[in-house]
């Protein structure tokens, strides 16, 4: 049954083949017996799920079941729950109990879904290995001793071991598409603004946008249906019809003009990833595709724009967290001061604390300008290379990591060697756009991604161009070893 | 670029984040090495370059001035650190 994907899932639940009390049944035990190799889930609400499913049990029967009625999912622990501790991987919110639903629960919740629990994280959403949760790394599915990419790594390891048919994440620099990479599913990150960020722990506000998780770009489609949708209480939510992203996976890509960057097969791209990448670009031209060589000659400056502009935002962000309105609050504080000063030194873990301190450097007086200001015109200089290869080109495809799943530990101290793991997925963050990783080779047993970049709002043709490939190829449907 | 001690001490005051002693010198480095990083974006031409704020240019927009949401002071409190009669209790401010 966890071999399923959504699709067949919807179609055996409202056929009656089975019940969504089963399907639960059977994921919750699954999370049971299996997640002590994983610990991608950090909090199993089994009665909760339960309740639903069997509330989505009576809907079936009824007849009147909305699209995703019964179906199990998890949530990244980044979005607020009711009632549901949402920790963002942090100590600081360790007792966080939100009294309302994000957007994005609660466009679950009104499609039928039924909320199998919260997945692991970097804490804050701030890393790319998972090594920063306050809950401990994540495994991969496909190498205990490697990481499962960051920060979404908690949905991407669960979904690649069938702990659940799909997961919500985010993405603020790569946080779906390298964890999706790694763990050889799919997952999209949507053009910023299709999704509302209502609910969702902010990060870096202008880069931060939620995405769905899944094994198939099929699936996709079916969690972006409901996920996406215009929100007033986001402000930069934009108010842009949603289209059914099911509709068209089966268009015809003859014709299809894919733009490869020259600067995305560089120095620092492993060999054999790049094979793999090369032969899913071939099978697009055995498909019809027609692929350009462009350039994106500013490829290099957006991790150095980006760890300007994501600690900025952060800084500010992560201010609200002191230690007197719900969270953490430090034992026996002497005075306010004290409070605010030891509440923050121990309730966020080192890479917080690091990206807060940049942050602030960026942004105090006499370096705004400098740092800030410089950073933000070079986002401009970063979306116009998009704009003219977007003139050429339908769509972009690269390598989503320059390597498979790396080791723990093994990015050492320096914090640079880990943030050069999103040199290829920063970009799209900056400018805004869609971007997809979709499995297609592995190398030394473990999982390789393709990324699928799209223009503002092309999420539709994305997912079909993704599906094609997907009904042509099987690294989507490799399981890894222990999981079946 | 490396950053001295002193201007940690200053982060660390407006960042309101207490740092030790011993990790000072640490603490130091990385973000010395994060700093290096980023200045390579000082040596690119940006001259007549406008500062992006939203990629698809998009404004903030503005809404009636109604009220939209209902009083949640009591479940927004249950979750609070301290509390007492409605406030929020921090340590004392003024002696």
């Amino acid at each position: 049954m966890h071999n399923l994907t959504i699709a067949e899932l919807v179609k055996g639940l409202q056929g009656k083949e089975f019940s969504s009390v089963e399907v639960t049944q059977h994921f919750l035990a699954r999370i049971a017996k299996l997640d002590a190799n994983y610990n991608a889930v950090i909090t199993v609400t089994a009665d909760q799920a339960l309740k639903a499913a069997a509330a989505a049990d009576q809907r079936l029967a009824a007849g009147n079941a909305p699209a995703l009625c019964g179906v199990p999912i998890l949530h990244k622990d980044i979005f607020c729950t009711n009632g549901v501790r949402t920790s963002c991987g942090s100590k600081m919110l360790d007792n966080f109990i939100p009294p309302y639903n994000a957007t994005v629960v609660e466009n679950f919740e009104q499609a039928g879904a039924v909320v199998l629990g919260k997945t692991n994280m970097d804490e804050f959403a701030m890393g790319s290995s998972n090594e920063t949760s306050f809950y401990g790394p994540v495994k991969n599915p496909w190498a205990s001793d490697s990481v499962p990419g960051g920060s979404s790594g908690g949905s991407a390891a669960a979904v690649a071991a069938r702990l659940a048919p799909g997961a919500t994440a985010t993405d603020t620099g790569g946080s779906i598409r390298q964890p999706a990479a790694l763990c050889g599913i799919t997952g999209l990150k949507p053009t910023y603004g299709r999704v509302s960020r209502w609910g969702m722990i902010a990060f870096a506000s202008s880069l931060d946008q939620g995405g769905p998780m899944a094994r198939t770009a099929e699936d996709c489609a079916i969690l972006l249906n409901c996920m996406a949708s215009y929100d007033d209480k986001d402000s930069t939510c934009i108010d842009r019809e949603v289209p059914d992203y099911s509709a068209t996976l089966g268009d015809d890509i003859k014709g299809l003009k894919i733009g490869v960057p020259r600067e995305y097969f560089s120095e620092g791209l492993d060999p054999d990833t790049e094979k793999a990448v090369r032969a899913a670009l071939a099978e697009y031209e055995a498909q019809g595709a027609e692929l350009v060589e462009i350039s994106l000659p500013n490829t290099g400056l957006s991790v150095p724009a980006y760890y300007v502009i994501a600690p900025a935002e952060a800084s500010a962000n992560l201010s609200r967290f002191d230690g007197v309105r719900y969270g953490y609050r430090c034992d026996a504080p002497k005075d306010l001061n004290d409070m605010y000063t030891r509440t923050r030194a121990e309730g966020f873990g080192d890479e917080v604390k690091r990206r807060i301190l940049i942050g602030t450097y960026c942004l105090s007086a006499g370096y705004y300008e400098a740092y800030y200001g410089k950073a933000q015109q070079v986002r401009q200089l970063i979306q116009q290379d998009f704009e003219k290869a977007f003139e050429q080109v339908d769509v972009i495809m690269g390598p989503t990591t320059p390597s498979p799943a790396f080791k723990f530990g093994s990015k050492g101290d320096d914090p640079v060697a880990m943030y050069l793991e999103d040199i290829y997925t920063i970009a799209t963050n900056l400018a805004g756009l869609p971007g997809m990783s979709v499995p297609c080779g592995m190398v030394d047993e473990k999982p390789v991604g393709l990324q699928i970049i799209g223009n503002y709002f092309d999420e539709a043709r994305m997912l079909n161009i993704a599906h094609q490939y997907q009904q042509a190829t099987q690294w989507h449907s490799l399981t890894p070893e222990g999981v079946a | 670029m490396s950053i001295e001690r002193q201007e940690i001490e200053k982060l660390a005051t407006l960042s309101r984040i207490a740092i030790g002693e011993d990790t000072i010198t640490e603490v130091s480095q990385r973000l010395s090495s994060v700093l290096e990083l980023v200045d390579q974006l000082q040596a690119v031409n940006t001259e007549g370059v406008e500062a992006m704020s939203h990629p698809m240019k998009a404004t903030q927009r503005l809404r009636e001035d109604e009220v939209s949401e209902i009083n949640q002071r009591e479940a927004l409190q249950a979750i609070a650190p301290d509390t007492e009669e409605g406030l929020f209790l921090v340590p004392k401010v003024i002696e």
